[in-house]
Order: C-alpha cells, then structure tokens, then sequence
C-alpha cells in the first residue's frame, strides 16, 4: 500500500442472500490516480460502487478514506468526505435547468443548504457556469434536465460531480449508452478535468479501448473476486484474465 | 383487573381483529395488482353493512333468511367494486398514483351521499344473528357466541386465501400480476379480467366485513373513514400487500386495544390515565415501533424504484409578470371590502384562509414530493390551539403561538412519514389525521369533544368582519409568499432535489430524510397559521376542523390549481371555496356533486386549471 493512498479497501464483503457479490476484496487508489475496474456482468462492480459511497452496507471489511474509515456512513456524509459519484444511468435533478443542477451541488459544499430565506439564484451563478463552461455545455446552461440528450445529461453529472471538489471520483460506466466517437471525447475530457483538479479516478467500463487507453491500473473482478490488477499491459496479457472474462478472439490490440 | 375481564376483551379484541383483516386483506390484494390504494375501500365496507340491514329486513327473521342476506350484500358490494374498477380505475391505471387516490376519494364522497340518501342520517343497528345471538361460558364469564364466530372466520379466510392463490391457476396470475405486471401481460394474461376478478374479491371482503359488523356496531356514516384509516394503519403495519402480514397486523392491534380497554382507568403518580380513551393511541405506538424498526411493515419489502416515466417540469421563480400580477390582485382583494356586502367578506375571509392552506400543502407535495392526505390535522390541530391559548392569552398572543402547536405535531408525524415515501406515506399521513381528530373527538374536558369549543373571537380592533378580512388577507399572502420564497432558496432547492432524485442528492452531500423532515415541518407550520386565523374567523370550532374531508379539500385544492405551478394552489382554492359555498346553498348532496367534480377533474384536467391556462399558449419566455 502506498504512503499516497486515498483509498484503501480492506477484506470487503457483500451477499445479498446467498450470492458473495464482493469476497474478500482489497485493493487502494492513489491519490491523483486513474483505476478502472473491469469484469464481466454481475462480478460485483456496481456493487463496490454502491458500498464506496455508503448506498449499501458492507458485511464485512473495511473502507478507509483520507486516513478515516467511511464504512457504514450514509451516502451524503461521504460524499462530503470527498468522495462523489456518477451513475450508469445520469441521475440529475428532472425539474432544474443544468446551471442550477451545478448549483445545488455547490450549495453543499458551502454548507449553504439551511438557508431557507436567501434567494439561491444570487448564489454560486458564476462558479456554476464555469464548471458547465469546462464539462462544455455552458450553451446548455438554461435548458431543462429533463430535456437533455443522453450525452449532456452525463456532462452535467460530470460538472455536478467537480463541483463538490472531490479527492476521489467514483464513475460507474463513464461512457455506457453513448456513440463510439462521443466516448472518446467524453473520457478525455473526464481525465483532463480529474488530472487538473488532483481528482483519483476510479471507474468501472465496458469499452476496453476506453479503459486501456485512460487506467494507470486495472482492477479484474471474477465473481466477488480481485483476480488481477496491474497496469493494462500486465493485465492485458495475464492468462487467467483472458480465460475468465476478455476471452483469447476479441482481446483488443491482439486481433 | 380481573382476569376475567380480561379474557373478555380479548375475545373481543379478537373478534374485531377478525373483521378488519377481512377488509385490509381485501385492500392488500387489489394494491397488489392493480397498485392503486382504494380510498373506497372502506365505503365498500359501509354499504355492505347497510345493504345487509335492509336486505335481512326484507328476507325475514329466520335463520336461512339471515345468512343468505349476508352473502347477498357481500356479492352486491362485490358487484359494485367491479363497476369501481371497469368505469373509473381502469382508466386511470396509467396516471401518477396521487390521481388515483384521488379520484377514489371521489367516489367516497359520492357512496357516503347515495347512502345518506337511501337510508338517511340515523345509525341503523341490525339484528342479533340467529344461532349465535347467545354467549359461552369460559372460564366464569359470558362470551358472546358470535365473538367466536369471528374469531374463527379471520384463521378460515386467511387458509381460503392463501390456498386460492398457492394452488389455483388463478390465484397464481394473480400472483404472477403483483410481482410484475408488464409481464404478465406480455404473457398473454387477460389483464382487465383479472384486475376485475381481484377487485370483486376484494369488494366481496369488504362487503361481508360490514355485513358482519352488523350485530356488533350499527351502519352508520363515519364507518368509510374511520375503517379506512384503521386499514391503512394495519396495511401500513404489516406490509401493503402481504396477506400474513394483514393478518398479523390486525391481531396486534386488535389485542392491543383490547388490552387498553381492560385496564380501564390506572393512577399512575397520582393522575388517573383513563386507558379505554388510549385505544388510538395505543395503534399509534404499534404503528411507531414497527415504522421506526421495519420502514416497510412486519412482512412487507420496499417498493420497486419510482416510475421512471414520472416527467418533471421545470418549477421557474416567479417572474416579472407573475409579481404585477400578483400585486394587482392583491390590490383588488384589499379594495374589495370597500364594495363587498358581509357575506362576500366572509367567502373572501375562506378565501384567503384556504389559498394559505392550500399553499403550504402543495409546497409539501409538489416541490416537497411528499403527498399528504391529512393535511388537515395541522390546520385543525392549531386552531384547536388558537382557541384554548385564547382564554388565557390575547387574541394576538394566541394567534402568533397556536401554529406552533401545528410545528410540533408536524415535527413529530414527520419524523415517521419521511421514512416512507409516495402511498404509503400518504396512508401513515391519513392515519396521523385521523388519530389526531379522534382525540379531538373523544376528549370532551379540554376540545368539547363532538361539540368542539365556542367563544372564539378575535380581538376587539379586529371584531368587524372586515377588520379581520384585512387581517387575514395580509397574513395570508405574507405567509404564501414566504413559502414562495423558501421554494426558492438553497433549502427549497435542496428539497426539490431530494424529490427529483434521492440518489443524487445524497451523493451531493444533501441528507435526503432530514431535508424531507424540515419540508414537513414547514409545510405544516403553515398550515397551521392557516388553522389559527380560521379559529377566529369563525367563532367556534369542531373536530369537522380537522378530519379527512377538509383533508382532502386542500389536496383537490391544489390539484384542480396543478400541482407544478406556484399560482395553482391559490387559484384552486378560490375556485373550490366559492364553489363549495355555492353547491351547500342549492343542494343538499354537496358531497357527491364535489366527488363528481373530483373525478371529473382526474379524468379530464390532470394538469388542472393551471395547466390549462399553460396549454392554452400564456407560456414563460423560455425556450423548452
């Protein structure tokens, strides 16, 4: 474990009756670092995702963040820790234009929440269209999010996530549902933004072309399993992750 | 105590148990598959104890005569739950489940008309039944034989039950229906039918549930609601569409009562407790402990994800337009007394009052996302207040502490509601009220019991009608625009948030109960000073102020307004008042025609009146 770990996992465990979603999994992030997980359907990443940011609750294990332990807090205690997160379908407020999405998120992080008479348009208008500015969809900043195409609703959710200025983002399928040249730009545009602002990534992806090009290190689950992690060269050419889950025919870079 | 007495209660308990399984059970099932909640549910109940009294009237006195009378009500009400079910919810099963209850309530009103007027005002107690009109002897006391008729008929329904749905084809798409209703259908499954079958099993329930309530309470009109709130209390308790848990659920609350009767009056410190009067109470503390430990009930599971059909317009801050608007009514409305004769002063007086209301609830349910259906018991609660601090207090004094009173009991029904979210958090709200009203009802010492409290009237500078229209009117619109005001501040934000997407506004760092918990609170606050000015305006007040019916009142309100404007709720009130006022002047079935209405309104305008103002073109400048 390195001395700059932002996040380490310890020994985690989950089932949900009698399925082990998570098995003694454990792993850390670097601070600043770029970690993808990967595995084929139900080897428990979503699930991970869920425990990291306290929707679920872990059986066993431990999950320490920034030096503190955040298992078994509730989902908003840790997103105020520093941990945020986007979701495989973009969850963002349906009756709020795209700016004001971004600004409630800000409001949070100025614990300005309780404020039940100032009116919120005053607050945080500036800062709230730079962050839309930088996701590029400023041009969208008054539109409804209920109106948005796919693809902008998942920069929104990107701007909404920097806003609360975390040191660790959780991205569970960055680029799912989009068009092969729009994920492209949409990862690049993710890892720029974490790069400038120190932000470690961690992010679960389908598109092996996306997580080969962006991870520093590959996490493979299996299962409920960790059964190889390494950079993307090393994993790439580790036989047991070819047998379970990438499969000898369609590994990209070896056709 | 003795243990005797004891014994007795508890038959009696469980022989009321017995009964209001056999009309949870009915509620449960047709939840399951249709996912409507029938407010109706329990006006199905009531007919079948009046068709039973008049049936059993008309059949004779024998033994033959009476049962095929019970059975008869039983189908009738079945046949009338099917005709619910075929011209009104099956037009509705697409619509957002706020409608639907809705719309049900609707035909509450309409049933509890057409049985005032078939069989009229007075409580109707039918006969003891034949064969079981005796009592047993166990253990040195008297039970009554058809107690134990009951009690043996709730295990015998629960078997009947669960055999229909474990063995038979049709019990196992009813089955198949409530665990996933989209597939069943793409399966082939003759949907209508079977949402009619189980709706006539349902009503059947219900029906054969009044007819045998006959002996033991007389058909009277308070039946719908009050067994209607029980139901949603066991439903709530023991999981909405687990049968065994209705079971359960009923046989705890009804011992739990019959213990509370059987201790009787106990000084405890020197206060007498008389715990007959703590029967409600008592289900309130069944109904706490099983909240606070099992958010979803004994046996129930928590619901599948919100519909993600459920389309969110976006709520714009008033503009420009909408503030000259607002002030040029404002300016009309203080103006109006100037020309306006008394009884238009006291119409304006409702009016304003109403707005209020109305207000605060839809700063609940629309931006707050949480429905109410006893929104009333925070209006009724504070003018209950007003109108005691009043005898020791100024007017003045009691009118700015009363919705305070209203805070508190917001504070705490909320802490329960926000655990629970869309039906069943309407259902425990309903459940709230009607405690609430029942303790107004039954404490004769301190509320007057039925007859409510007298003398309460406002000040002496504010004692001319008009004094206290302008009263009003400026407290009324102060308070509106504050909750406008909150709508749109960091916290009203937060709140829309939390009701748009839970997931992402914990993700955000926003804390989704606690948020939800201080929109409550808020919500009825405001209510509350809504409560207090009313106490004044009128001189007296009756537990009326706070039951189901103004309940629903408020929510028609705001749905005949929208629910996704901020004028909606005030302008549905303005309607819903006048028209009310002027329906009680030329009819006495007021009640139906404001249900006919209610549906009509479901049916045809379920954007209501704002919406349609918003279709016909006089849309914002913003591009959508």
């Amino acid at each position: 474990m390195s001395e700059s770990a932002v996040l380490i996992v310890d020994r985690l465990c989950k089932s949900y009756g009698g399925v082990h979603a998570l098995r003694e999994l454990s792993f850390s992030v670097n601070s600043g670092e770029k970690v993808a997980v990967i595995g084929p359907n139900g080897a428990g990443k979503t699930t991970l995702f869920n425990v990291l940011n306290g929707q679920l609750a872990a059986d066993a294990g431990a999950v320490v963040f920034d030096a503190a332990s955040i298992g078994g807090l509730p989902p908003q205690t840790i997103a105020r820790r520093g941990v945020g997160r986007t979701f495989q379908v973009p969850a963002t407020f349906g009756s709020m234009t795209a700016r004001e999405n971004v600004q409630l998120a800000l409001f949070g992080r100025h614990t300005q929440l309780r404020a039940a008479f100032a009116d919120a348009r005053a607050f945080e208008a500036k800062e709230s269209l730079a962050l839309l500015e930088r996701a590029g969809i400023v041009a969208l900043a008054d539109r409804s999010c209920a109106t948005l195409a796919y693809g902008d609703l998942k920069r929104v959710e990107l701007a909404i996530a920097l806003a609360c200025r975390p040191r660790l983002l959780l991205m569970d399928e960055p680029t799912a549902g989009l068009a092969p040249s729009e994920r492209a730009t949409l990862m690049s545009l993710v890892v720029a933004l974490a790069a400038n602002d120190g932000v470690a990534l961690l992010f679960t992806e389908h598109d092996m072309d996306v997580v080969f090009a962006h991870a520093d290190r590959v996490l493979v689950l299996n299962r409920g399993r960790l059964i190889s992690a390494g950079p993307p060269s090393v994993v790439r050419s580790d036989p047991q992750v070819r047998k379970v889950y990438l499969g000898p025919p369609t590994l990209p870079g070896n056709a | 105590m003795t243990l005797s007495a004891f014994l007795i209660q508890l038959l009696n308990g469980l022989a009321g148990a017995s009964s209001l399984f056999l009309v949870s059970v009915g509620l449960s099932l047709t939840f399951g598959v249709t996912r409507v909640v029938n407010f109706a549910h329990g006006s199905l109940m009531m007919l079948g104890a009046y068709i039973a009294y008049s049936l059993i009237a008309g059949l004779g006195g024998g033994a033959a005569g009476y049962w095929a009378a019970v059975a008869l009500s039983a189908l009738a009400v079945a046949g009338v739950g099917v005709l619910i079910e075929r011209f009104l919810l099956r037009r509705l099963y697409g619509a957002p489940e706020l409608l639907q209850l809705t719309a049900t309530f609707g035909v509450v009103l309409i049933v509890k008309d057409v049985v005032l007027a078939l069989w009229g005002p007075e409580d109707l107690l039918g006969p003891r039944a034949p064969g079981f009109s005796g009592s047993v002897n166990i253990l040195g006391s008297a039970v009554p034989q058809y107690d134990l008729l009951l009690i043996a008929l709730g295990p015998l329904v629960l078997f009947l039950l669960t055999w229909l749905l474990r063995t038979t084809r049709w019990g196992i798409l009813v089955r198949a229906a409530s665990e996933d209703r989209e597939m069943t259908a793409a399966l082939g499954v003759n949907q209508a039918w079977l949402f009619s079958g189980v709706f006539f099993l349902g009503a059947l329930l219900a029906g054969l549930a009044g007819a045998l309530q006959l002996p033991r309470e007389p058909a009277n009109l308070n039946m719908d609601l009050a067994v209607i709130a029980e139901v949603f209390v066991v439903t709530v308790v023991g999981g909405l569409g687990s049968i065994p848990g209705a079971f359960i659920a009923a046989l705890i609350i009804g011992v739990a009562k019959a213990l509370c009767i059987a201790i009787g009056e106990l000084a405890v410190f020197g206060v007498v407790l008389s715990f007959p009067k703590l029967t409600l109470v008592a289900e309130f503390i069944v109904m706490a402990i099983v909240l606070a430990l099992r958010p979803w009930g004994l046996f129930g599971r928590p619901p599948a994800l919100p519909r993600p059909s459920e389309q969110r317009e976006l709520l714009r801050p008033p503009g420009r337009p909408l503030h000259v608007i607002a002030a040029a009514a404002l300016i009309f409305m203080a103006l109006l007394p100037l020309f306006a004769d008394e009884y238009t002063l006291v119409l304006l007086t409702d009016i304003s009052i109403f707005a209020l209301f109305a207000a605060s609830l839809h700063f609940m349910m629309g931006p707050g996302g949480m429905p109410s259906f006893g929104h009333a018991a925070y209006f009724g609660l504070s003018a209950y207040a007003a109108a005691l601090l009043a005898r020791t207090l100024p007017m003045e004094s009691a009118l700015l502490i009363a919705p305070l009173f209203a805070g508190l009991a917001a504070l705490v029904y909320g802490w329960f509601c926000v655990r629970l979210s869309g039906v069943y958090l309407a259902m425990l709200t309903l459940a709230f009220a009607q405690i609430t009203w029942s303790i107004a009802f039954q404490w004769d010492a301190v509320t007057g019991g039925s007859n409510g409290l007298t003398g309460v009237w406002p000040a002496q500078w504010l004692s001319s009608r008009r004094a206290y229209y302008w009263l009003t009117l400026t407290a009324a619109a102060i308070a509106i625009l504050a909750l406008w005001r909150i709508i749109f501040s960091p916290f009203g934000y937060a709140l829309r948030g939390v009701r748009d997407s839970p997931l992402r506004a914990a993700a955000i760092g926003i804390d989704p109960r606690a948020t939800q918990w201080a929109g409550f609170t808020i919500a009825g606050l405001f209510a509350g000073i809504a409560g207090a000015l009313y106490a004044f305006s009128k001189g007296s007040i009756s537990p009326e102020t706070l039951s189901i019916p103004r309940s629903i009142d408020a929510l028609v309100m705001v749905l005949l307004g929208g629910l996704q404007t901020l004028v909606g709720p005030v302008l549905g009130a303005a309607v819903l008042t006048s028209l009310q006022d002027s329906i009680v002047r030329h009819t006495e079935f007021w009640r139906a025609t404001v249900g006919a209405v209610v549906i009509a309104l479901v049916l045809f305008f379920p954007d209501g009146l704002a919406g349609i103002v918003q279709r016909m073109g006089v849309r914002g400048r913003h591009p959508t």
